[in-house]
């Protein structure tokens, strides 16, 4: 739409405010991908135990908190987004 | 002392912990000092008003009945805390750019301001979150009932009834109190936060506390906790496919969704940076929260009798064991959790209620709406007050109704399901274009219909409205519209059913009615606005306003936003065009600044609606039109240009006509001057000469003649005096030569002397005062201020044509300004003559009152000397002149300076 487009390579500082936005995008579906994963598992007599997976789940939790600590820290909300990412798509 | 009458001594401690909390709160808020309230922690904590008193009893009770899968609930949130990149920082962005008040608010602004969709939100929010408060306060009445049981002293103490008329009547009081201070929702409530953030800590101790005590104390440590779940009820992880992944979705779209989390973390946002905390924190308390939920679930169901209620597991192992201390802990955890949200759910819903339901209503039966007199903003801040009230009741009566039933038990996942609707309506307006009102109403519709059909109305079992028929084989005897088994999708879980059938019905609707519909262009705008909201966060729809009136605007808005409000942002507008007053030209930045504003105060619909009955119909600005248009983008791009080129002409060209209006009228001012002082001068000078002609070439008067003759020269010369001292006091004035001699005094006595001075007495003008508004000690040249007030009376005695005229003094205090109004009950002064009664020799049409017209010129001098001002205050009901000057003179300027400055740094 604009006519005006930016400049095709970035200074490493934005370039990895990029990478760090993509992150923080990946971060959420990862995470739901994992959440699921304890549904494929299968105990000695069909379905797993509880235990383990309370333990798989409170550990992914805490990881998750982690990552997401990690990213935020690093992750300005009010810098512009120049990506193509929140073009219109009109 | 009975552990229940302790219970209830401690109860109403914490209670009044909770006002002191947010009662100090709003003090600091409103001396300034919101550091630490705009902490991004308080904000977090504010966030977790999500674990209600459902979550804080009902999760246990969920997972004894169901294992792990209560946890879906908690990572929902989490998916959408950790994904706050995608949709949270977006949602935050457009909620300030566009000062949206609730999510009603949200979806009517992004489809154009229509209030229909507003009206269908509300509805449909009220509807969902009812049965949600019914819930809480069921959970309270049971938990006290608990306590009871365990009393013998306790005699039918716990009427549940009452126990939840009393709560509910106590919350009523506290929303009403710190959710109605302020009428625009977005300056927040920072009482309220403060409390909510005291009881997210709360709930959490008591949580940990019980799971603590329970893995440790009872179970025998990690290993022990283990071993009793394998050999619990729950042991296996049974969860169905669609349930574990269906209800993940769900919490994740009702976190987003529900009206009270909207409010806390959109609406009370202070800072979008604050979601950067949030991102993790969020998710960890909601780990927090489930922790211990599993085995405290587990280790009741192995220690509890057959029958025991699990939802209550969390209260009644540590009264079994004995430990009263923790269970009252648990008691006030259950407590806030479900104080917390029936206050932040009817602040959200009230303030949807009187902004799209009642205020609409009452402006159309008002008559011409804008117009009218009368004070909207008491209407709204009422009308918010009693659907507090009223949104509290239905939640009341609802538990009423329903008997506190296990009914209740299943509301929440339904309530998710009902607020889960809105979803398709908001992601398709922050991220797509095309969306439309029509579709945004068609899935709405569709959702709602199917999720009353399949899963409200099913939920008070087989009833009149739906009969045992209809579930077996449908409606109509139609196979296919069975309440459980929509279009024969048999077997499913219900909730699980009713999402999957409302969501794709609603979504589909919603893509199908953009697709097939044209919007408005102000949908359009409002489309372009929301989805680039990181490209412009600048203007939103557009006004052309050449044909506005300001002052009918300033009339308008000072009812709306309180008379000080208003004339300080109509000043502050003025001032950034460069136009002296309080009557900014009406430019369409302007008219967007005042949208904005108003709808903070009565909703974007209600605000737009206001606006252009004054401004005369919607506009749509020059580059927002640009952005939606495509094909012909370029030739529009040029004559828009154009356009706003000369649009901007003609305002230029109008300020201009009014400066040369202004010029010609100084001139002809200073002509007609020039002639009336001629005469004046020559009046006086030709009976003096003639007079001294007369007792100089007469040789035979007597003496009284002479003394006659005498004193008509004196006389004469006393006028001639007056007038050249004017004249010169103001031709000092105006050097700057004055001395400005100092004293301390009380306003009300320079006005008593300002009233005698000016011979009030002797005529038909009434001085309206307020006393005690006047109790102001002032530090300035009295004897001038005097002289200012003695012109501004003889004034409104001379000019006030009122019958029978009526001056009105009014002073009033703001910050370091002491600010005098004086309002007469005439016809006012003519618009085209406000720009120049200051100006010398000016004098309103040629009356035949005496006087050189020099009165309000020297009184604007003298206030410029004093540090202040007078000035014309347009829209009032007659003549209005508003005097302003320091309390304290030029050294307190210096002084609130100095504070200032050490307050920065």
């Amino acid at each position: 739409m604009s006519t005006e487009r930016g400049p095709v390579f970035l200074a490493r500082r934005s370039y990895r405010h990029r990478r760090l936005a993509d992150a923080a995008r990946l971060l959420p579906i990862a995470a739901g991908v994992l959440m699921a994963v304890p549904l494929l598992w299968q105990g000695p007599d069909g379905d797993p135990g509880t235990a383990p997976v309370m333990i798989y789940i409170f550990v992914l939790w805490a990881v998750l908190v982690g990552l997401s600590a990690l990213v935020s820290r690093h992750l300005r909300a009010r810098e512009p987004e120049t990506g193509d990412h929140d073009r219109g798509d009109v | 002392m009975s552990t229940l009458n302790l219970l209830v001594l401690v109860c109403m401690c914490y209670v009044a912990l909770l006002f002191a909390v947010a009662f100090g709160a709003d003090r600091a808020a409103a001396r300034g000092r919101v550091g630490w309230l705009r902490a991004p922690l308080v904000y977090t904590l504010s966030l977790s008003i999500y674990c209600t008193a459902w979550t804080f009893y009902g999760a246990v009770g969920f997972a004894a009945r169901s294992g792990l899968e209560f946890v879906t609930i908690y990572l929902g949130p989490t998916l959408v805390m950790i994904g706050w990149w995608w949709t949270l920082r977006r949602l935050v962005r457009v909620g300030r750019s566009q000062r949206i008040t609730s999510i009603a608010d949200l979806i009517s602004s992004r489809y154009g301001k229509s209030n229909l969709l507003a009206v269908f939100v509300t509805v449909l929010a009220v509807i969902g979150t009812t049965p949600y408060i019914a819930l809480q306060l069921q959970s309270v009445t049971l938990s006290f009932a608990a306590f009871a049981e365990t009393d013998p002293e306790a005699i039918n103490l716990s009427d549940m009834q009452s126990t939840a008329l009393w709560v509910a009547m106590g919350l009523t009081v506290f929303t009403v109190l710190f959710g109605t201070r302020n009428l625009d929702a977005n300056e927040r409530h920072h009482g309220v936060v403060m409390a909510i953030a005291l009881e997210a800590v709360v709930k959490l101790c008591a949580l940990l506390a019980v799971g603590i005590f329970v893995v440790w104390g009872l179970a025998g440590g990690i290993g022990g906790t283990l071993d009793r779940i394998e050999a619990s009820e729950i042991s296996q992880f049974d969860v169905s496919g669609s349930r574990w992944v269906g209800l993940t979705l769900l919490s994740a779209a009702a976190v987003i969704c529900l009206p009270r989390m909207f409010q806390v973390m959109v609406v009370e946002n202070e800072d979008e940076e604050h979601l950067r905390t949030a991102a993790w924190a969020f998710p960890a308390y909601l780990m927090l929260m489930s922790l211990f939920v599993i085995p405290i679930a587990a280790v009741g169901l192995d220690l509890m009798p057959e029958g025991a209620n699990p939802d209550l597991y969390v209260l009644t192992l540590p009264l079994m064991e004995g430990r009263d201390g923790l269970a009252i802990l648990s008691f006030l955890g259950g407590f806030s959790s479900a104080t917390s949200m029936v206050i932040v759910a009817s602040i959200a819903l009230s303030t949807m209620v009187s902004n799209h339901v009642v205020m609409p209503l009452w402006l159309r039966f008002s008559g011409n709406a804008a117009m009218m007199s009368g004070d909207v903003r008491k209407v709204a801040i009422m009308a918010r007050r009693l659907s507090i009230a009223g949104v509290v009741f239905l939640g009341y009566l609802y538990f009423h109704l329903s008997g506190g039933g296990t009914a209740l038990a299943a509301i929440g996942l339904i309530a998710f399901v009902g607020v889960a609707q809105f979803l398709p309506a908001l992601m398709g307006g922050l991220f797509w274009r095309g969306a439309t009102r029509t579709g945004a109403l068609a899935g709405l519709s569709a959702g709602a219909l199917v999720w009353l059909y399949c899963l409200f109305l099913p939920s008070f079992g087989p009833s009149d409205m739906l009969p045992q028929a209809v579930f077996d084989h449908g409606l109509g005897g139609i196979a296919w519209l069975r309440p459980y088994a929509l279009f024969g999708a048999v077997g499913l879980d219900p909730v699980i059913h009713a999402l999957m059938w409302s969501m794709l019905l609603n979504t589909g609707g919603f893509i199908l009615g953009s697709l097939l519909s044209f919007p408005q262009p102000l949908e359009r705008l409002q489309g372009a606005q929301f989805v680039n909201v990181f490209d412009h966060s600048g203007t939103p729809g557009g006004w052309t306003g050449n044909m506005a009136q300001s002052e009918d605007l300033l009339v308008m808005s000072q009812r709306i936003m309180g008379a000080r409000e208003a004339q300080a942002l109509f000043a502050g507008a003025a001032g950034r065009q460069g136009v002296a007053g309080y009557l900014p030209e009406p430019s369409p930045d302007f008219l967007q600044e005042l949208e904005r504003v108003l709808s903070g105060s009565v909703g974007a619909a209600t605000a737009h609606a206001m606006i252009s009955q004054i401004v005369g119909g919607a506009a749509v600005s020059v580059e927002d039109l640009m952005a939606v248009a495509d094909e012909t983008a370029q030739i529009m791009e040029y004559s828009t240009q154009l356009e706003a080129k000369s649009q901007e002409l003609a305002r230029t060209a109008r300020q201009l006509r009014q400066a040369n209006e202004k010029l010609t009228q100084l001139s002809v001012q200073k002509d007609s001057f020039l002639s009336q002082i001629s005469h004046e001068l020559r009046t006086p000078m030709t009976s003096i000469r003639a007079f001294s002609e007369i007792l100089r070439d007469t040789g035979d008067l007597t003496p009284e003649e002479q003394e006659k003759y005498a004193s008509i020269i004196h006389d004469e010369t006393v006028r001639l005096t007056r007038l050249l001292d004017d004249l010169l006091d103001l031709s000092v004035l105006e050097n700057g030569q004055v001395e400005i001699n100092s004293q301390t005094g009380l306003l009300s006595d320079v006005l008593d002397r300002a009233e005698r001075a000016a011979g009030v007495k002797d005529t038909a003008l009434q001085v309206d005062r307020d006393r005690a508004s006047e109790q102001i000690t002032l530090t300035s040249d009295l004897d001038r201020l005097a002289q200012v007030f003695i012109n501004l009376i003889a004034n409104a005695r001379k000019y006030c044509d009122g019958t029978p005229p009526v001056l009105t003094i009014r002073a009033s205090l703001r910050e370091a300004q002491v600010v005098i109004d004086f309002t007469d009950n005439g016809s006012g002064i003519p618009a085209e003559k406000q720009a120049v009664i200051f100006e010398k020799f000016s004098r309103i049409g040629q009356t035949t009152v005496d006087g050189a017209g020099l009165g309000l010129a020297i009184c604007r001098e003298i206030m410029e000397r004093l540090g202040g001002s007078v000035s014309y205050l347009p829209g009032q009901t007659g003549a209005a002149f508003r005097v302003s000057l320091p309390r304290t003179g030029q050294s307190a300027a210096v002084g609130s300076e100095h504070e200032a400055a050490q307050a920065r740094g």
